[in-house]
């Protein structure tokens, strides 16, 4: 179910640059990966999002190779590279504080990955510059990495990373060092670059927005095993487990009976016109943003009522979180054109929402 | 809420002397008993006998062919033993860096035994261990390596293989605290941009840990031009250093004056190497902040240096990618196996073996004080306490030992009274004085010990300090106190100040807040610092050899006395006594350190 499912494999047509089958690793009595199996296309931008401690740096490493797993196999460019040393991987990777090196200058630091490669001396400044005009910084070669500032530091990463073409970029946390703006613009900046060069990406990250900007396809991970592959919208509408239900965006889960396409929840929750064969208990969970006020006389698919306990501005969203008979809490998010709109606290109101903004979850609701 | 206001006067910021003064203790002190003294020695060195300013010490050592001679013995053997630190520490420093942090911690426990082994102890050892019919020479005879014995004692041989050992620990520490700083991701990054083993190593690694082998080099440069312990007990007549010279012209023929030049040639040359050494690498370096290759060094020399440097590790990584490339052919690397770290095998051996050097002497001397015979030998004849009735009968033994003690813990007491505050306010410290306090403070490792003890022997015998247990705890306090303040900056520098500042935000007076907040936070960090000054004195030689006189006697001068006669058992029977001492001494410290770790 969790990580052998169609989505496992890369949607796209391109050839496999990656594959990882049933990789293990433990630290002791530590486990920190289990199981993992993933496919990235040649070109695919592919990110391992999870909380801390869920193995997303543990697989990005045994992909680099500098932790070899304990069980599993790696597969890079079709080559088994299970054991392989770093440097005959073919693989780049920029790292969370840039692991620039410090003595070199920014040249040097990128001439470093051509260097190894017995690239002669004219094309290797040839390609230096090439590269820097990429990454928009062509004044400051002969600069040393302390005095760069942090955006510059990233694209210098950036830069050695890429000019020698590497079969895949992996990237740990790449912008965890950058403060908000910039890091919304790198995000922009990078996955446009990787739209141009057709670069293939392995990406990690515990910051979903970031995920969800970046993706072709994200890898959700916890408590070291894949939860779910998918793209960022089947991730968000069509979340297999809980997990993956609550890490992402907002999420009204509630335990459930569905019995002939109706399915009742708590507190008078109740939703016609599934399209579902099955019955008996089940986890429902409706998006927020999927609900709206009822007015007098209006109906739709699903519905409930309860009391408004709160209701709070976010921009130019409300979040309502309405009580209902049981003391269940459903939260409502409704863009909203004016203050007028917003409904005071205490009023009564009834919930609606469309039955496919249902999605019924694999496992049960916690107790 | 009250609504006192606070007084005007509070609002004005305190005067620098006054925000600064627990500095001022230290300060003074030093003066007194560390620059003055040596202001005193410098001046008696340009006065002739009648009292006449004259260069007449001066000139005699220029003309002397014998004492440039031994100004070039000196040095002759300081480089050598810098050289031989420098190769051997490099490879146990470079794997504690780079091994896990639990594993660091016990290998350092036994780099840092010799550091406190009694200096004596070690050197007791090696005269065992070297000795014609001794164990190394039997080892070698029966591995028959050689037909003869080999003379490892009493010549260049005996001197380098004491001095080395006496100052490896010091060059792995130096070495260790700038490569503790060098990102471990640059090896993962150059790895994967590329380059094999060697090259990340020469291209990255070793340019980045080259402030700390500059730092190391000139620590045991500087340490070992004032050496005179181990020349004197494992060296022949070559083997004569400058501070030898400069205790026969003392004790011996009285002459002030002239081994008043004798020190100040030493402290020139000891200062000429430090200022090269500041001009082209910066001091800041010695703290253990590495810096850029090259990146400090600055004008010709530095430019002309840092190409020079760039080449040397270019072609030094290309020779290794060549071996590499070579033993890859032989072994094909493959994907589907892990690979064997034949590199990391390699230099786990080389250092174990570094350390067994390293931590081996002073074990060796624990069977020999059990000996039923009437010499040292090794490995024993038979088991008897004969030797340690005889030391704990003797009372010139047991009163040394004794003072040895209290004269310790009074020094340890001093010296933190004067540098824990001296090291709160020196972290705390964003003045432009700064440098040049930390440069007073620390000074009294920088000189060579000979010259603080000469000179404070000339002034304690005009106040009639010889010969005391106060002149001693004074001595070593200057020579202490150093240690208390680096090792206590080095704490404070972690220490979270705005823990203290949450206590005064909740109501805590500063030293409240000093006795439940900041000491129990860096409790174990002012254990170590308190038994660094402890066996500063405990082991220390120089300055009681001068200041205690006949009379009053520290077990390090009493073993010096019996060394120089002769070499008997009692003397490994004191020497496992010191050594048992002081490692429950250190154990209890590092259980009291865990206890307080796993506490917070």
């Amino acid at each position: 179910m969790r990580a052998h499912s169609e989505f496992a494999r890369p949607m796209t047509a391109g050839p496999t640059k990656l594959r990882t089958v049933a990789l293990s690793k433990s630290y002791g009595p530590v486990v920190a990966l289990i199981d993992a199996t993933l496919e990235v296309a040649d070109g695919e931008f592919v990110t391992l999002l999870g909380p801390s401690g869920s193995g997303k740096t543990t697989l990005l490493m045994t992909v680099a190779g500098l932790v070899l797993p304990d069980a599993g196999e790696v597969w890079i460019d079709g080559k088994l590279s299970t054991y392989l040393p770093p440097h005959l991987r073919d693989i780049g990777m920029v790292f969370q504080n840039y692991a620039l090196f410090p003595h070199l200058s920014v040249f040097e630091n990128i001439a470093f990955p051509l260097r190894m490669r017995r690239v002669p001396e004219p094309e290797i400044a040839a390609e230096v510059k090439r590269i820097l005009e990429l990454v928009r910084l062509p004044e400051i070669a002969g600069r040393l990495p302390r005095e760069l500032s942090g955006g510059q530091q990233q694209r210098i990463a950036l830069a050695r990373c890429l000019v020698y073409g590497p079969s895949i970029v992996l990237m740990d946390e790449p912008l965890g060092a950058l403060d908000k703006k910039l890091r919304d613009q790198m995000q922009l900046e990078i996955k446009a670059l990787q739209r141009r060069l057709g670069i293939t990406v392995l990406y990690v990250t515990h910051d979903q927005e970031e995920a969800m900007t970046m993706s072709d396809r994200i890898c959700l991970m916890n408590k070291a095993r894949i939860e779910q592959v998918d793209t960022p919208e089947g991730l968000y509408f069509r979340p297999r487990t809980i997990f993956a239900a609550d890490f992402l965006g907002d999420s009204n889960i509630f335990p459930a009976r569905v019995m002939a396409g109706v399915l009742e929840g708590p507190g008078g929750v109740r939703v016609q016109g599934l399209k579902t064969n099955g019955g008996g208990a089940a986890t429902a969970l409706i998006r927020p943003e999927s609900i709206r006020l009822l007015r007098p006389g209006e109906s739709d698919d699903g519905q409930a009522s309860g009391r408004i306990e709160n209701a709070v501005f976010v921009g130019g969203f409300a979040r309502v979180f309405v009580r209902l008979a049981d003391g269940t809490v459903i939260q409502a998010k409704r863009q909203i054109e004016a203050a007028a709109h917003i409904p005071a606290v205490g009023t009564e109101v009834r919930l609606g929402w469309p039955a496919d903004a249902t999605i019924l979850l694999a496992e049960g609701a916690r107790p | 809420m009250s609504e006192a206001r606070p007084r005007a006067a509070r609002h004005r910021r305190p005067r620098a002397v006054l925000r600064y003064w627990t500095v001022l203790p230290l300060i003074l002190f030093l003066v007194i008993l560390f620059v003055y003294p040596i202001a005193d020695l410098l001046w008696q060195s340009v006065l002739s006998a009648e009292g006449d300013l004259s260069p007449e010490h001066y000139v005699k050592i220029a003309q002397t062919p014998v004492w440039l001679h031994v100004m070039a013995i000196t040095f002759e053997i300081s480089a050598w033993t810098t050289v031989f630190c420098i190769l051997a520490a490099y490879p146990v420093a470079y794997l504690l860096a780079t091994t896990r942090e639990s594993t660091r911690n016990q290998l350092i426990l036994w780099v840092m035994l010799p550091f406190w082994t009694s200096f004596l102890v070690r050197t007791f050892a090696w005269i065992v261990l070297l000795a014609q019919k001794g164990p190394v020479n039997r080892l070698v005879a029966a591995l028959g390596l050689s037909d003869a014995p080999l003379t490892l004692i009493y010549n260049f041989a005996g001197v380098m293989i004491g001095m080395v050992h006496a100052l490896m620990p010091l060059a792995v520490l130096t070495m260790l605290s700038v490569m503790t700083t060098i990102d471990p991701r640059l090896r993962s990054a150059a790895a994967i941009l590329g380059a094999r083993g060697g090259e990340a190593f020469w291209r990255i690694y070793f340019p980045l840990s080259l402030p700390g082998v500059a730092a190391a080099a000139l620590m045991v440069f500087i340490t070992a031009l004032g050496f005179f312990i181990t020349p004197a007990l494992l060296g022949g007549r070559r083997e004569t250093m400058i501070s030898q010279v400069i205790i026969i012209q003392v004790q011996d023929l009285l002459n002030w004056g002239f081994a008043g030049a004798l020190s100040v040639v030493l402290l020139a040359a000891a200062l000429v190497i430090f200022i090269l050494y500041d001009r082209l690498l910066g001091l800041s370096t010695l703290s253990g902040s590495a810096r850029a290759a090259g990146g400090g060094a600055q004008g010709w020399i530095g430019r002309i240096g840092a190409r020079l440097g760039t080449a040397i590790v270019a072609v030094l990584g290309r020779a290794c990618d060549i071996v590499q490339i070579a033993w890859e052919r032989i072994r094909p690397v493959r994907g589907s196996r892990p690979r064997r770290p034949v590199a990391r095998i390699v230099l786990w051996v080389t250092s174990l073996l570094l350390i067994g050097f390293l931590v081996l002497p002073a074990l060796i001397v624990v069977p020999v004080s059990f000996t039923a015979g009437q010499f040292v030998n090794f490995p024993p004849e038979g088991f008897s306490l004969r030797w340690y009735e005889l030391y704990f009968s003797a009372p010139t033994w047991v009163e040394a030992t004794i003072r040895s003690f209290v004269v310790a813990g009074l020094t340890g007491v001093l010296a933190m009274l004067l540098g824990v505050p001296a090291a709160f306010m020196l972290t705390r410290m964003r003045a432009r004085g700064k440098g040049a306090l930390l440069a007073l403070i620390l000074s009294p490792l920088i000189i060579p010990r000979i010259i603080v003890a000469v000179a404070l022997y000339i002034v304690y015998a005009r106040i009639g300090l010889v010969g005391t247990s106060a002149g001693l705890v004074l001595g070593h306090t200057v020579l202490a106190v150093p240690y208390v303040v680096i090792t206590m900056m080095a704490v404070l520098k972690t220490y979270d100040e705005r823990l203290d500042q949450a206590a005064a935000s909740l109501g805590a007076p500063p030293w409240r807040t000093l006795v439940h907040i900041t000491f129990p936070l860096i409790r174990s960090g002012m254990i170590a610092s308190f038994l660094f000054a402890f066996i500063t004195s405990f082991d220390e030689l120089t300055i009681a050899l001068f200041v205690s006189g006949g009379l009053v006697s520290t077990l390090p001068r009493q073993m010096w006395n019996d060394m120089l006669l002769q070499v008997n058992p009692t003397l490994a029977a004191v020497s496992t006594t010191m050594l048992v001492v002081i490692t429950v001494i250190i154990i209890a410290a590092e259980y009291l350190r865990r206890r307080s770790a796993r506490g917070s």
